[in-house]
């Protein structure tokens, strides 16, 4: 297989579900568990689930063959859109924050979609990319408005109508991330499955034939920009508030690069993948950072070039070949 | 007298210096099975590409039932149930045979349900029938990739049949079929587009399957059309065996 | 505005336009021949900036005259493309001609990452600052503004005779025909005995040189610091979009278009000047989805 954005139909995947399934119930119940039995993990990995669930829609997008270097353009204005709304509310619901940093996210996705789905490939990742550079020069720019590259606080919502401590408030959006995760990573699973995320997934192998369906390759396109576009939305959201402050950096190209790379390297087009991605990639960046802070890109474009060239699956396609040794594949 | 169900008027088309429709005024008939047969570079796939929207004409229209669908993309010709065969299959090259099928169902009917596996779909059985029609039921669960370029082929065939379609244009249907089973996988076909009542216009360059499965023939030359008749007219018609049938044989 | 100020957002939008096609001319001639975007190329650029700005302060510390920083802006050049820009096609470029475009991306993104962090290596985060080509040409005046003859006059003499003499060299050596005729039909030149491996290796050095070139010639006029890479890369490949991918000639209007929106701007709207090549680059892709001097390739059915 010489192809990085493999395509597990339905058919085979529900085929080899007891091991998978298995194995991903017992990760979800080990998050659960972090806050108990490492609760100086909880941060990190709560980090590395908002990052994961944004990665998901990069990986939504590499299943159509497409990738884009500007997706931290919906991380970005997702949180920024939560930290002008607490600026404007104080006090405001952590739903609410959610809610309309993702619409946000959306409302960008559509107005950048309808203009990048006429491009495919080179121009489709470069567009994107130009994107998240406008946004992120506005940013810096217009500095009286959004703080420029110091950004904004973005202070603590509150939960159902309650003000929280700080301990408190992390437990609730760890959880909530945990949910989300396991919601959202449940639904892509069954739309990549469904006749209209399938349908999606052609745009990788053929646009005459969908053309000749009746369907047009660009709304196609279209609706699952918007789904890829809305997950950043999530994910940079959960950031935002776990973090507490928005600052440019959350649109800069290289946020886009880590989502993709962390989409290769969890196994391109693979949902759990994202996750595990995320997770591997944030745990080893903190131990990392201390012995190798000053080559930590050179380490993740070389290691890029060694899982594209030798290990096109990611982690995801070796978990496989070792879980599946007789190897049935195709 | 009731209109053709898809007409062609004055249509030109000219490529760099070359005329590859040149004027073309043609009729389809509801009902028909139209042959289209003529020497390579006559404009014969040219003309399927222009009657659904693929190209657009200089000048000229192409009317359905009347109507004229000359500026419409080819979706939208689709969906008004024109429906096509290629002369390279144009499929989904990482599914499935019966996936493609089902995706084209699943257009058919239109994408509501996200949640809804595509291999759960309402037209599952209808599909299977379809597969087995075109003598693939036993690759269904095959990658496209894998396959034989003559069931490549059928596969296409059954993909644009799975629109369910008034008119199917099919380019070259059983090239790549081996030569043993064509007047076979004819026959069936044939047969599957008159119960159906599917209209159907394909070009042949195998003057065997026009003479035994067309009822009405279109002698393509230079980019328009030369002679229409009935195949027995036509195969004996003098400058058809010059021009057409001579090369064919050469 | 009046005249003065007019002519130097004409000058600055000149010279501008005039380095940023040196860089686009680069990207748009190894896409325009091996149908691959090397995101890697602002890297090369940037290095280019690096490598002249240490070699000039070596030499110029040992006594040597001021002007001596212009050949050594080639020598730079010529080592970004023979030492990064030959590895980077014979090493890896190579084994992905056959690979989706997004694996292609995807390759050159990663060699960009890396060299993006093999400057601040070698070079660390402190800007540089060398400008002695600059003042060694002087200035010049021009209806009472004054204007580095370097800038002004130099630049875009270069600009012009690096196309000129691009064109001429692949229209009119046998090199430059090779290079024509494999960029037609890969597989047809390889079958009439053309070694396409040596023309795209060929090909993505000379590309690599003009990067560094490109980041050669910048490094008088600007402080280089980490990051101009990153900037660089996605300008240029604005000007190539806007220009249509692997136009030549049209990479100069779409350079000179981005430039002098950018200059304008600085002077009349400050905030939105950095957003400019991207807005010409949105609104000329809007109303011609494969830029001004493109043209849709339509796929045989």
């Amino acid at each position: 297989m010489t192809d990085i954005s493999q395509n597990s139909t339905s058919s085979r995947a529900s085929r080899r579900p007891s091991a998978r399934t298995l194995l991903t119930l017992a990760g979800v119940l080990l998050l659960v568990a972090v806050p108990l039995i490492a609760p100086t993990m909880q941060l990190l990995i709560n980090l590395a689930l908002a990052k994961g669930i944004a990665v998901l829609g990069v990986t939504v997008l590499l299943r159509a063959g497409q990738v884009s270097f500007g997706h931290a353009l919906f991380f970005g204005i997702s949180a920024y859109v939560g930290a002008f709304l607490v600026a404007s509310m104080p006090g405001a619901d952590m739903m609410l924050v959610l809610a309309c940093g993702v619409l946000g996210a959306l409302v960008a996705g559509l107005l950048v979609g309808l203009f990048v789905v006429r491009y495919r490939g080179i121009f489709f990742g470069m567009l994107n990319l130009a994107f998240s550079m406008i946004f992120w020069s506005i940013l810096e720019k217009f500095y009286h408005i959004t703080g420029g590259a110091d950004g904004i606080r973005l202070t603590r919502p509150t939960v159902l109508g309650l003000e929280m401590e700080r301990g408190g408030f992390e437990l609730v959006i760890f959880y909530l991330s945990i949910a989300l995760m396991v919601g959202l990573g449940w639904f892509t699973l069954r739309w990549f499955v469904s006749p209209v995320g399938q349908v999606f997934q052609t745009i990788k192998t053929n646009e005459t034939r969908l053309e000749y369906l009746g369907l047009s390759p660009r709304r196609v396109l279209l609706s699952g920009y918007m789904l890829s576009a809305g997950l950043c939305g999530v994910g940079g959201s959960l950031m935002a508030m776990t973090q507490g402050v928005v600052t440019p950096e959350y649109v800069w190209w290289v946020r886009s690069a880590e989502m993709v790379f962390i989409a290769v390297l969890g196994g391109a087009g693979s949902v759990r993948g994202a996750f595990i991605g995320a997770l591997v990639y944030e745990i080893v960046r903190i131990y990392a950072s201390a012995y190798a802070g000053d080559i930590w890109q050179l380490l993740l474009g070389g290691f890029l070039l060694v899982i594209i060239l030798f290990a096109p699956g990611g982690i995801m396609g070796i978990a496989d070949s070792l879980i599946h040794r007789k190897g049935t594949r195709q | 007298m009731t209109a053709p169900l898809m007409e062609t008027r004055d249509l030109l088309i000219k490529f760099g210096g070359v005329t590859a429709a040149n004027n073309v005024s043609m009729q389809i008939w509801a009902g028909q099975n139209l042959a289209i047969i003529g020497p390579n570079g006559a404009g014969k796939t040219t003309f399927l590409n222009i009657c659904t929207g693929w190209l657009k004409p200089q000048k000229g229209k192409v009317l359905l039932e009347g109507h004229d669908i000359t500026p419409l993309p080819p979706r939208k010709i689709v969906r008004r149930g024109v429906a096509r065969a290629f002369q390279i299959p144009q499929l989904f090259t990482e599914h499935t045979a019966l996936e493609n099928l089902l995706i084209s169902a699943a257009a058919r009917e239109g994408l509501r349900n996200p949640l809804q596996n595509l291999h759960n779909i309402a037209q599952r059985d209808e599909m299977m029938h379809l597969l087995d029609l075109v003598h693939c039921a036993d690759v269904a669960d095959r990658v496209v990739v894998e396959l034989s370029e003559g069931q490549r082929k059928l596969i296409d065939i059954a993909v644009a049949l799975a629109l369910k379609p008034r008119l199917l244009l099919m380019d070259e249907p059983t090239s790549g079929v081996a030569s043993s089973q064509k007047h076979e996988v004819m026959e069936i076909l044939v047969g599957a587009l008159a119960e159906a009542g599917v209209t159907s216009v394909f070009v042949e360059h195998d003057m065997g399957i026009v003479a035994r499965h067309a009822d009405e023939v279109a002698v393509w030359n230079a980019g328009n059309v030369q002679l229409r008749g009935t195949p027995d007219e036509i195969l004996e018609h003098p400058d058809v065996i010059r021009d057409v049938i001579g090369e064919e044989v050469a | 505005m009046n005249l003065t100020i007019f002519l130097l957002a004409l000058f600055d939008g000149i010279s501008y336009a005039a380095l940023v096609f040196i860089v686009a001319l680069g990207l748009t001639l190894i896409f325009g021949v091996m149908r691959i975007l090397n995101i890697a190329h602002g890297s090369l650029y940037a290095i280019g900036a690096y490598a002249t700005v240490s070699l000039t302060g070596f030499f110029l510390a040992l006594g040597f005259a001021p002007v001596f920083a212009f050949p050594l802006m080639l020598v730079s050049a010529v080592l970004v493309g023979v030492l990064l820009g030959g590895p980077i096609e014979w090493l890896l470029l190579r084994r992905i001609y056959d690979k989706p475009e997004v694996l292609q991306l995807l390759v050159t993104f990663a060699v960009f990452m890396i060299l993006e962090d093999v400057q601040r290596l070698v070079w660390g985060t402190q800007p540089y600052f060398q400008a002695s080509a600059l003042q060694a040409l002087g200035n010049v005046t021009v209806f009472g503004v004054t204007y580095t003859v370097y800038q002004l006059i130099l630049l875009p003499m270069v600009a012009i005779g690096l196309l000129l003499g691009l064109r001429f060299f692949l229209r009119h050596t046998v090199i430059g025909k090779l290079i024509l005729a494999t960029t037609e039909d890969r597989e047809a030149a390889q079958s009439i005995g053309i070694d396409a491996e040596r023309v795209f290796l060929f090909t993505f050095t000379v590309g690599a040189v003009l990067a560094g070139l490109g980041g050669a010639l910048a490094s008088p006029t600007t402080s280089i610091l980490p990051g101009m890479g990153a900037d660089m890369i996605v300008l240029s490949f604005a000007v190539v979009a806007t220009a249509g991918l692997g136009q030549i000639g049209g990479a100069a209007v779409a350079a000179l278009m981005i430039g002098l929106g950018r200059s304008f701007a600085v002077y009349v709207w400050p905030e939105v000047a950095v957003l400019v090549p991207y807005l010409i680059m949105v609104l000329v892709l809007l109303v011609r989805p494969e830029g001004l001097f493109g043209s849709p390739v339509a796929r045989k059915i």
